[in-house]
């Protein structure tokens, strides 16, 4: 019990992803005002928001809408996004949950944070907010099928194995997938996966801020959004992490090993600030044919090429 | 209440309230957050909801369909909120102060609590401006 508890409060848990999560929200910023020939925000920049949102201002609750869902909302995605991190983290870093089917608990945690954005929209009862609700709702049913076509071409890969674990053990002893061509079209597929659930700007049309202003965080302020933030910033470290457990080798913790897994992790991130800072938002009719035709057709080109061994 | 301030100080995030300005101002205010000035450096972020924000810019002249809608950006703003009036117009009406649909400078319609004068003011002012702010807070 008292493990679990570690597991979940301290090391991959709570503290440990919340912490790194926001250094590498830092060197997203970083690299996007690198990219605008600016100089970027300082290093402790993420923790100044987070405690200044938690600590100094207030929480303003609508005058219409449920406040209860409006403010349980964030704890919910706080939960699930730790909980994800968790289930992801403790087979990387060589910790056998001896859970057989993690995979597919992983898959379900990891949209736990935007359905609870859309609850929360929903629940402010701004119409904005509810435009915002509406856009991330049609997002997560064209990503989620692709997402859920990776990680069958991962599990087809490794030999019918639903757990994380043994699918990293497997690429340690044998060749990353990465290193083949349909573990390439995976990550390619991946990374835009990836891209939409963090929503980022290809695909930030629930959260447009020039557009619908912030679309379903309109009405968030103070401690509630402080959350929302700490969200964010875990589930820009663990979904990097799961790509790097499925397709990148995993981490491994001895000696230089150690700085490669860092470099694996800033490497992913940096693709995906990239992709970011060199595309203008899209329409959510294009993002949806995006994934459902064309993401969808490479992926499924990806899982013929793997049952035919390449 | 130390930590809490130093935090609050580091994380500006500003919401930008135009109001019946010649657009000078405004032109101006996004220079701020251009490469060559770059406020990102201080934590400084315009945000787009007034839920957000930490500091309401408002320029130009406030005229009588302004005032109704700055007193209720000012009513849904989560507090500590601060103000700060810029440019002439905002200060002390400027160039509009005579005009007849005129509702008052800023500072009669909600409390501000930097004015950063100038016609329109200089990015390097309006910099200026804030530092003085956070460093009176
Ligand atoms: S202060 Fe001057 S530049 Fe600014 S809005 Fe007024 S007239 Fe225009």
């Amino acid at each position: 019990m008292a493990v679990n508890l570690f597991y979940f409060f301290v090391f991959p848990g709570l503290l440990f992803v919340a912490v790194t999560g926001a250094f590498l929200s830092w060197f997203d910023r970083k690299i996007s005002a690198r990219v605008q020939f600016r100089k970027g925000p300082p290093l402790l920049q993420p923790f100044y928001d987070f405690f200044k949102l938690l600590l100094v201002k207030e929480t303003i609750l609508p005058k219409q809408g449920s406040p209860m869902m409006f403010l349980m909302a964030p704890v919910f995605a706080v939960f699930g996004a730790v909980m994800a991190g968790v289930f992801i983290l403790l087979p990387l870093f060589n910790i056998t949950t001896g859970f057989k089917g993690d995979l597919l608990v992983i898959f379900y945690l990891l949209t736990i944070p935007s359905f609870s954005y859309i609850m929360g929209a929903l629940a402010s009862g701004n119409p904005l907010a509810a435009v915002g609700g509406s856009r991330e709702m049609k997002l997560i049913l064209s990503y989620e099928f692709t997402f859920l076509l990776v990680i069958a071409g991962i599990i087809m890969k490794c030999g019918q194995h639903f757990d994380l674990y043994t699918i990293i053990q497997t690429q340690q002893s044998g060749t990353p997938f990465i290193g083949s061509i349909s573990g390439v079209l995976l990550f390619i597929v991946g990374i835009f996966c990836i891209q939409a659930k963090l929503a980022m700007v290809p695909f930030d049309m629930p959260e447009a801020e020039a557009e619908i202003t912030e679309g379903i965080f309109i009405e968030y302020s103070g401690p509630a959004y402080g959350l929302i933030k700490l969200t964010k910033y875990i589930m820009l470290f663990i979904l990097p992490a799961f790509l790097i457990a499925l397709l990148m080798n995993g981490f491994r913790l001895n000696g230089i090993n150690i700085l490669w897994a860092v470099l694996k992790v800033l490497l992913v991130v940096l693709l995906i600030t990239l992709i970011r800072n060199t595309n203008p938002r899209i329409k959510i009719k294009q993002a949806m044919s995006f994934f459902v035709i064309w993401m969808n057709l490479l992926a499924v080109f990806a899982l013929v090429l793997i049952a035919f061994g390449y | 209440m130390g930590f809490k301030n130093f935090c609050f100080k580091k994380s500006l995030w500003v919401f930008h309230f135009g109001g019946a300005s010649c657009n000078n101002c405004d032109i101006e205010i996004l220079d701020c957050l251009t490469p060559k000035h770059d406020l990102e450096r201080f934590g400084i972020l315009l945000v787009g909801s007034i839920r957000h924000a930490d500091v309401l810019l408002v320029n130009g002249s406030i005229n009588m369909k302004d005032k109704n809608r700055l007193l209720e950006i000012y009513n849904q703003a989560p507090r500590p909120i601060l103000v700060v009036a810029i440019g002439a117009c905002g200060c002390t009406g400027g160039l509009f102060a005579d005009s007849i649909t005129f509702a008052g400078p800023v500072d009669k319609i909600i409390p501000v609590d930097a004015y950063i004068p100038g016609c329109p003011p200089k990015p390097e002012a309006i910099i200026g401006g804030i530092v003085k702010l956070v460093n009176k807070k």
